[in-house]
């Protein structure tokens, strides 16, 4: 091996001078970090090659006019935020993630909570079945749910109309879709939540429980003063992930919707899909898609503080 | 669910008090958690199970309008036949099996590679390069499909299905590298010093240690990888076009759906064999499958 000579050798020459054998260990220290730049360097370059440079190319692409042959700076954002359609898809884009983000938490923890009460063998296959939303391809369940709500053929308004209901335009009326596209999200990501929560749930010290016990609490004490304060980073931190993958949908209301009816179910990502992709108006596209960097970049700072904060903790 | 007695049966084994502790309050809320859980698995699975009776069924019985969508009257299995025998599902399946299996492949050697020399040799500057690792996990596909878009076209890649083998490791790199982070830096250094010290490389030392204890972390990064890259949507619905380049998620939701209204009972089939892979992956290797899951927000 060609660097265990480097190993040895600051070993093996005890008599000879004192700098030798520092720049043996320099060496040596060289050695090993450019091995170490070369098992990153494809890493480096997929970062940098297909993620930054695309990142900071779209911003450059946004400031172009629509056959990208002169810069306009800043028209096209002016263009969107006049536009009374584009002022809908960020309303729609912040109530579809916002609304979605809260409900999977709650329900997300709701049964986690359930289930962490049952525990042993019965929980483990509980949670396995409520995974499966999570587990089939969310294009392909989506494709399912369309037809679920399919106008004449849904299977919803059959059993609407046993009960003695009205049938629902469910994919046909703006709000009764945007509800349709924010349940689908949480029917989905539900899942998630509950095993981060439930994992998290095994991680509170018994002990706890039963000083609180001792003391008097009662079950919802218990869950306010004791489970609530030991999940709070966990729980900040899946909502964060959470609100980043939201907000960036585009499965769900691309495949039950295509953003219609007029419009109203648009989303950022299914917008820059029609205006970039399918009208062909790259620089405008890449406007709508950079609407996103704002908030992405406050979840990732909040959340890069929470994760660097924790490890100190662990080190500390 | 069964509430009481099914909560009755499961108590033995998990209680450390013994039984007669057990108030008929607490007994309550336990046939409580057991009927509450039991209509959300209900409510879960409402959509994978209609997909199944679906795919089931004739086109005549979908048709036809009449009497309970949620039962089969006369199951077949003919939708699968025609799937199987129909050129371009082969092909989709095809494309997506190959484009799945490169990706697992490349993004496993980049990430492992990287993690390796991240967490134990480093260089000038890795610390940083780790955590922008996390960052870019957190950019999402719909903000780089444009510029991707506009990356790729001089590359003659739009509408070619090896776009996607190029663009995939985007999206499971970033994460699969931060896991094995995680796991890698749990290993003890004492044990490198002794792989060096018996003369061990480093990519030997990564060969004979890291990779062989850190593998549960590794199966979960392979099952991660392979999940994303069998579901994407939004690449392969931005580059590709035809038929004969397109993988399983675009090919049913553009392909099949557009040719025709009654076809619902072939488009749940290819929807029930399309999902299958990941589902089975999931049910042999569930622990695994759930320690990737989790490791992104509990491994600082």
């Amino acid at each position: 091996m060609a660097h265990q000579r480097s190993v040895s050798a600051p070993l093996s020459i005890q008599g000879r001078s004192l700098a030798h054998r520092v720049a043996g260990v320099r060496k040596f220290a060289q050695r090993r970090s450019t091995v170490a730049f070369l098992m990153s360097l494809p890493l480096i370059t997929l970062i940098g090659g297909l993620m930054v440079y695309p990142a900071f190319y779209a911003i450059y692409l946004s400031m172009l006019n629509r056959r990208m042959t002169a810069f306009v700076g800043l028209d096209n954002f002016y263009f969107l935020l006049r536009r009374p359609t584009f002022q809908m898809v960020i309303f729609q884009s912040c109530l579809f993630a916002v609304t979605a983000v809260v409900s999977k938490a709650v329900l997300g923890f709701t049964i986690a909570h359930l289930m962490h009460g049952i525990g042993g063998r019965h929980q483990r296959i509980l949670r396995g079945l409520l995974l499966v939303p999570w587990v089939v391809p969310l294009a392909l369940s989506t494709l399912t749910w369309w037809w679920l709500f399919e106008p004449s053929y849904s299977a919803f308004n059959w059993v609407l109309t046993q009960v003695g209901l009205r049938s629902v335009p469910w994919l046909g009326e703006g709000w009764i879709a945007r509800f349709c596209t924010i349940a689908v999200n949480v029917w989905y990501g539900t899942p998630f939540f509950m095993v981060m929560y439930l994992a998290a749930l095994k991680s509170v010290p018994e002990q706890l429980y039963e000083a609180a016990s001792v003391d008097g609490a009662g079950g919802g004490q218990k869950l306010l003063y004791v489970t609530l304060p030991m999940l709070r980073n966990i729980i900040a931190i899946t909502m964060l992930f959470s609100l980043i993958v939201t907000f960036a949908d585009f499965d769900i209301v691309r495949i039950l919707t295509s953003g219609g009816p007029q419009d109203m179910t648009h989303v950022f990502a299914t917008y820059a899909f029609q205006v970039g992709i399918q009208s062909g108006d790259v620089p405008l596209g890449a406007g709508v898609s950079l609407f996103m960097l704002p908030i992405l970049a406050v979840a990732a700072f909040v959340i890069l503080r929470g994760v660097s904060r924790r490890t100190r903790e662990i080190a500390a | 669910m069964s509430g009481a007695t099914t909560a009755a049966a499961a108590l033995p084994g998990r209680l450390r008090r013994p039984p007669r502790s057990l108030g008929a309050e607490r007994r309550w809320a336990l046939a409580g958690s057991y009927a509450a859980l039991g209509a959300v698995v209900v409510m879960f699975l409402v959509p994978p199970f209609y997909m199944l009776m679906t795919s089931l069924k004739t086109s005549a019985e979908i048709s036809a309008e009449k009497g309970n969508p949620w039962v089969v009257r006369h199951p077949t299995l003919d939708n699968f036949l025609y799937l199987i025998n129909y050129p371009n599902f082969r092909g989709y399946y095809l494309n997506s099996a190959q484009v799945t299996l490169l990706v697992v492949l490349i993004t496993m050697m980049i990430a492992v590679l990287a993690a390796f020399g991240l967490v134990r040799l480093g260089f000038w500057g890795s610390q940083t390069l780790a955590a922008g690792v996390f960052l870019t996990y957190l950019i999402p596909a719909t903000l780089l499909f444009i510029p991707l878009f506009q990356v790729i076209r001089p590359l003659h890649l739009i509408n070619n299905v090896w776009s996607l083998v190029l663009i995939y490791p985007t999206l499971t790199v970033p994460f699969c590298t931060w896991i094995l982070i995680g796991y890698f830096s749990s290993i003890p250094k004492e044990l490198d010093d002794a792989a060096l010290i018996d003369g061990c490389g480093y990519l030997q030392m990564l060969r004979r240690i890291f990779i062989p204890v850190a593998l549960p972390g590794i199966i979960a990064a392979t099952i991660f990888a392979f999940t994303v890259s069998w579901g994407q949507f939004l690449y392969p619905m931005a580059y590709l076009y035809t038929s004969n380049q397109m993988v399983l998620t675009v090919g049913i939701v553009g392909d099949l759906v557009r040719a025709d209204v009654f076809a619902w009972g072939k488009i749940m089939a290819a929807c029930v064999l399309a999902a299958a892979p990941p589902v089975l992956i999931y049910a042999f290797l569930m622990d695994y499958y759930i320690a990737g899951l989790t490791a992104g927000a509990t491994k600082g």
